[in-house]
């Protein structure tokens, strides 16, 4: 624990621990998915640290207005998201961050999460309807992602007819998983990974993998 | 896809939060944009030298925090205080040369996917879980 707190500050979060000081690159996987579908589960199952909560205002101003009086007032919009991480090695670290799918929260979606590696869609066979969204706005940004279906008991359909609903392009990977389970989160990571590694590796190949997964071209948000 | 649709997802408010716009609008000295692009969120932000006597609380803080490389966001989580906020104190830091800024060295724009090298690496350090 720090014993600098000559200012009176809150207590570090019981989890909180340094990064090694060799750190030098981090990286950026994003969970989506629905209210209560277990994001911050999953991302706390597999995160070195207990997960911390932060947010981020927008302000409805617009970018670049200057506009002080505003600018922190009435008019913002803040979005609250949380996060945890996974030192990798020596010098890299992958942070975890658990955003909530809602629609305004994808304004925000490029100014956080640009540069992200990819995302695991999580959803909720009950409530699948809550995904829809995030799926179309990660298909619209061209960002790779994978869908984890969080496995409440006994599934009552199988994947297939889950891919169905989510209408999924058959190579984006869809598994179950415990988000409560360290060892099923690592898998939905790594299934992720192991998507990527495929996508580039065709590429490189030359084989047209903007033909199996099209590309799209930002128009609006 | 038509049937997709947005979802009703509930705000959820940290209890405690002090979101005040004056409190905000202090700390920031009125400034609402950090630099353009200075911060990734996941930047990790290291202190080069120990807070001074008379500085902003917030600006010695961070530098305590910093001791050891931080990233932008957990800074935010641990001032409780937004990411773009954070961001312009970040700014103030580095133009005083109080910090050094280690970037992400993967940030493409969208669309552009990370090299072999860097999935390697990532996937050699899950399994490690």
């Amino acid at each position: 624990m720090d014993s600098n707190s000559s200012e009176g500050r809150d207590p570090r979060p019981s989890g909180r621990t340094p990064l090694r000081r060799t750190a030098d690159n981090a990286l950026k996987i994003v969970v989506v998915g629905g209210f209560g579908v277990g994001k911050t589960t999953l991302v706390g199952a597999v995160s070195e640290i207990r997960p911390l909560n932060t947010e981020e205002t927008l302000t409805s101003a617009g970018e670049g207005i200057d506009d002080p009086t505003g600018a922190w007032g009435k008019r913002s919009t803040t979005v609250a998201f949380d996060f945890g991480r996974i030192t990798l090695s020596a010098s890299q670290v992958l942070y975890l961050f658990g955003a909530p799918g809602q629609e305004r929260f994808w304004f925000l979606w490029d100014r956080l999460f640009s540069g992200a590696l990819g995302a695991v869609v999580l959803v909720d066979t009950r409530r699948l309807a809550d995904s829809w969204y995030a799926i179309d706005r990660l298909e619209h940004h061209g960002t790779p992602f994978v869908v984890a279906r969080n496995n409440f008991g006994d599934p009552t359909h199988t994947l297939d007819q889950v891919r169905e609903a989510l209408d999924l392009p058959p190579e984006v990977p869809l598994l179950d998983c415990d988000a409560r389970d360290r060892e099923s989160g690592k898998q939905v990571l790594i299934e992720l990974v192991r998507h990527l590694t495929a996508r580039v590796e065709a590429e490189t190949a030359g084989t047209p993998a903007a033909a199996a997964a099209p590309v799209l071209e930002e128009s609006t948000p | 896809m038509s049937g997709r649709g947005g979802n009703t997802d509930g705000r959820r408010v940290r209890p405690g939060r002090d979101d005040d716009p004056d409190r905000l609008y202090t700390i920031t000295r009125g400034r609402s944009r950090a630099p353009e692009n200075a911060f990734d969120l996941v930047t990790l932000i290291v202190a080069e030298r120990e807070p001074a006597s008379g500085m902003q609380s917030e600006h010695a803080r961070i530098l305590r925090m910093c001791e050891a490389p931080t990233a932008v966001v957990e800074v935010a989580a641990e001032l409780a205080l937004p990411v773009s906020v954070v961001k312009i104190l970040l700014g103030d830091l580095l133009e005083a040369g109080s910090i050094t800024a280690r970037h992400p060295r993967f940030a493409p724009n969208k669309a552009r996917l990370p090299d072999l090298d860097t999935l390697k690496q990532v996937l050699h350090g899950l399994q490690q879980l």
